[in-house]
């Protein structure tokens, strides 16, 4: 086989893994005041930005690297990195899509992801976010017909100060952990979406994320908004070319709903995993919080996770406003030698609030998997109710999976119920299926999606067709 | 802390005759102590259950030196009625009486093991202090084939001589091939804040049976903290069931290792609270080979501002196939102030395995008070009988018939 053939050959794993060759603007490598000041020049903050950053990057040197997770991985130089790389031809900032680099139009057509007109009949809008900044938003004009805000994060701090003064930070405060911190400090682009009051957001809003740059950490920064009794669906996708060294991406996603408003937050994490001795591969370390401010209001978060070399993360809900309630449903898939900890935390502090999780996950290779998980019902939370259930799927006797709930109940009107199973495929399905002539890879395959079903329903229906398809590409070969 | 703990130490030692490298292995266990502390909420294991500080809040300064010179008078009346048994007495700490009477002598030995310190699975700082001042610990070997005809009772008792003081103890069992021991931990208190560090340790060998009941049910003011570390060969078995009620502070651990295939550990629980106590169970179960089993049920009824714990772990390396894994957790939270905590932790690495955890928590079912009170039954009663019927579910899977009885009677559950 030559080089070529060996390119394909390997391409047919993760059909994302290629790289774009774009000629990148870089900060300075390293991680010191003068970094994060040139990151605020180049996207022309104003002072109280930069002063968030500073103050974030001032508690950063305070904090230790926690080491509790279950995945342990080497040591991160946060000296070697670069915390901010653009493609060169956003400098000056095109004005319409038609003058973007054909490159990028190039690179996200690639990853299916269309930015140009015929994106239109897909009726979603887009932000797609290149390393470190946002190259295309589409659908902007007739968003901004019903007052909707969306769009990149560094362009809201310029033109919607307001809005982002209040609500960054709110839910994840720069004190926060290591990770969130860093992210405060360093973050470079992501999206901003506002929805105003009594607004349904009539498309999913989607923002596509692509790390391309070697060397280089992603940190971006998500803000939604939605006012009362509004209504807004929002989808994530991630990608990223292969590569023998581990990435980092350390995003903060932040998410506020007032009165009667619902937050709907699908992802489908599909970072490159690594090969198959384990080597390369992101290391997804993302920091998810959505605060249920208002009373009725609603937060749900889907993930998919598939990818990633080391996946940790917990996307949460803080249930504050009475009678809100907060979702998780979630499937993490781990295969070869990847690594996963990741779960939710349910914080109950108003009154008839309500929380559901169910988790699935799915291990097979030499991976490992732990679902971790809090349900805190406070003693002010009264007629709560928790029910929560995660179920494990194993795959051969060389990997692992792992649940660790921590259950709190301080009030004696609130109900946790709690559920989790561990098994393996049955010999029993699995004839059934081949006796009606599947073969074995196209049974584990049906199995499995049956495993998961329950939460792909949850997704937004073009994305749990690829949710679907992903979560097959995902085992192959792990069975026999 | 450091220089009580020093001088008590020396105190202890002069009383002890040890040879020179029992006191180097001793100085050596008290050092790590020191230099660890008890127990805190930084550590995973201690994170609903801050040690340090419940020991600050209601004991203050601890001693550690305790006279084990003078010998205490034993009081029968504490003996309990209607059931023949074998007695080890405890009192202050103090082995006072060993008898096995109802036993064939040349069955059971008791060695003297004052002279060897053993380790335990257990790499909390309490071990090190239990090491640093046991002063006598023995260990009982039950031989080949025998079954011990009627239970052993251990009987805990402390009277008011002592105060503020910290009483380590420590039991080693050994249960030969096929033999069998039905066991009772009863503590009998009289004494105030004082913290008790109980260290058990069995070894099951093939076809052993061990029943092991922990109950500690009288009201009283001392903090206590238990071990029982659980070796398990093949085709053993081992019964724990622990009544946790009357201590101000009670966490008891249970670690079981099953080596041995078919090997398989039964673990019950309840935690009958009330006032501002604070108990806790924590289980680790190691499923270390193929086809092994365990069970595991742990049920709270929570009054006034108590606070439950329970922690219980389920692990099953890459050899253990085909284990059998069960846990389940049931709180009943009566009022506002009580608090219940749970952990419930699977750690996998076997794929043909049947794992399953369940918790709930939650108020007394409004449901079932109206349907037993439309029946006649005023609400002081229909509550009574719901949480009878809660618990009993747990104390009829006691296996021993004779000592199911005995629970029963004495935490006044009918049937």
């Amino acid at each position: 086989m030559d080089t070529r053939e060996k390119e394909i050959e390997k391409l047919k794993d993760y059909k994302y893994g290629f790289s774009t060759d774009i000629e990148n603007t870089r900060a300075p490598k390293g991680l010191n005041e003068d970094v994060i000041k040139f990151i605020s020049n180049i996207k022309k903050e104003p002072k109280w930005m930069l002063d968030f950053r500073l103050k974030a990057f001032e508690r950063f040197k305070q904090l230790k690297e926690p080491d509790w997770q279950k995945p342990k991985y080497p040591k991160i130089d946060y000296q070697n990195l670069y915390y901010y790389s653009a493609p060169k031809s956003m400098d000056d900032k095109p004005k319409s899509l038609d003058e973007l680099d054909p490159k990028l139009l190039e690179t996200y057509k690639k990853l299916g992801i269309p930015l140009q007109e015929q994106a239109r009949l897909n009726g979603i809008a887009v932000d797609a976010v290149f390393d470190s900044v946002s190259v295309a938003t589409t659908f902007r004009e007739e968003l901004s017909k019903l007052g909707i805000i969306f769009c990149p994060i560094s362009e809201a701090i310029q033109n919607h100060p307001e809005l982002v003064k209040k609500y960054l930070g709110s839910v994840i405060p720069i004190t926060d952990h290591f990770f969130a911190t860093l992210n405060s400090a360093v973050f470079t682009d992501g999206s901003f979406a506002y929805i105003p009051e009594g607004v349904r957001c009539p498309m999913e809003l989607s923002t596509y994320f692509r790390i391309n740059a070697s060397n280089t950490g992603q940190f971006e920064r998500t803000l939604i908004v939605a006012d009362k009794g509004s209504y807004v669906s929002y989808l994530e996708g991630c990608t990223a070319p292969m590569r023998d060294e581990n990435q980092l991406h350390a995003a903060n996603v932040e998410l506020i709903a007032l009165d009667d408003a619902e937050i709907k937050y699908s992802t489908v994490q599909n970072w490159y995993p690594g090969d198959k001795d384990g080597k390369g591969g992101i290391y997804n370390f993302v920091t998810k919080r959505g605060l249920c401010k208002g009373k009725n209001s609603k937060i749900s978060w889907t993930q998919v996770e598939t990818g990633s070399a080391i996946t940790w993360k917990y996307p949460s809900c803080i249930l504050k406003g009475d009678n809100s309630v907060g979702e998780f449903y979630s499937i993490a898939i781990t295969n070869n030698h990847q690594k996963a900890d990741t779960g939710t935390k349910m914080i109950h502090l108003g009154k008839n609030t309500k929380s559901k999780i169910i988790s699935k996950g799915i291990s097979a290779g030499f991976s490992d998997m732990t679902y971790r998980g809090l349900v805190d019902i406070s003693s002010k939370a009264s007629n709560s109710n928790n029910y929560t259930q995660c179920d494990s799927l194993l795959m051969g006797n060389k990997c692992g999976a792992h649940t660790v709930p921590y259950i709190k109940n301080k009030n004696s009107e609130s109900n946790i119920a709690h559920e989790a199973t561990t098994s393996k495929i049955s010999e029993e399905q699995l004839h059934y299926c081949q006796q009606r002539g599947l073969s074995q890879e196209e049974a584990v395959g049906l199995i499995v999606n049956g495993f998961c079903k329950e939460v792909l329903q949850q997704l937004p229906m073009e994305f749990a067709v690829e949710a679907q398809k992903l979560v097959g590409i995902s085992l192959e070969g792990s069975v026999g | 802390m450091k220089e009580q703990l020093q001088k008590d130490f020396d105190n202890t030692i002069e009383n002890l005759s040890l040879s020179q490298k029992d006191i180097e292995i001793k100085k050596f266990y008290l050092d790590n102590f020191i230099s660890r502390g008890f127990p805190n909420r930084r550590e995973e294991d201690w994170k609903f259950s801050d040690l340090n500080q419940i020991i600050k809040k209601n004991i203050g300064t601890l001693s550690f030196y305790s006279d084990y010179m003078s010998t205490n008078k034993v009081d029968t009346s504490v003996f309990v009625d209607g059931l023949e048994h074998n007695k080890i007495v405890f009192i202050n700490g103090r082995i006072e009486k060993i008898d096995f009477d109802y036993e064939k002598k040349d069955q059971i030995e008791i060695i003297d093991q004052s002279e060897t310190i053993n380790k335990f699975n257990n790499n909390n700082s309490l071990s090190d202090l239990n090491n640093a001042f046991t002063n006598k610990s023995f260990k009982i070997l039950v031989k080949r084939g025998y079954q011990l005809a009627k239970p052993l009772i251990i009987y805990h008792t402390t009277n008011s001589k002592i105060w503020s003081k910290n009483i380590n103890l420590r039991l080693n069992f050994e249960l030969d091939k096929g033999s069998s021991l039905r066991l009772i931990d009863l503590f009998n208190e009289t004494s105030e804040k004082n913290f008790l560090n109980i260290f058990y340790s069995f070894d099951l060998k093939e076809n052993a049976v061990l029943k092991n009941y922990k109950i500690d049910k009288f009201e009283n003011k001392n903090i206590k903290y238990s071990f029982n570390n659980i070796e398990q060969e093949k085709n053993s078995i081992s019964e724990t069931f622990i009544l946790s009620s009357g201590s101000n502070f009670c966490k008891n651990e249970i670690n079981c290792n099953l080596k041995g295939k078919y090997s398989s550990a039964f673990i019950n629980g309840i935690f009958s609270l009330s006032k501002d106590r604070h108990h806790e169970i924590r289980t680790t179960i190691n499923h270390l080979t193929e086809n092994t089993k365990s069970y595991q049920l742990v049920k709270s009824v929570l009054d006034d501002s108590s606070k439950a714990v329970y922690q219980g772990k389920i692990f099953v390396n890459s050899e253990a196939q085909k284990t059998d894994g069960y846990q389940l957790s049931k709180a009943i939270l009566l009022n506002e102030a009580s608090e219940f905590n749970a952990k419930p932790e699977l750690e996998i690495y076997a794929d043909d395995v049947k794992c399953s955890h369940g918790s709930s928590s939650g108020s007394l079912n409004e449901d079932s008070i109206f349907y037993l009170m439309s029946r006649g039954l005023n609400y002081q009663q229909s509550r009574e009988l719901l949480i009878n019927g809660f618990l009993l579910d747990v104390i009829e899977k006691i296996t021993d018939s004779e000592i199911k009885n005995l629970i029963k009677n004495m935490i006044g559950v009918k049937e």
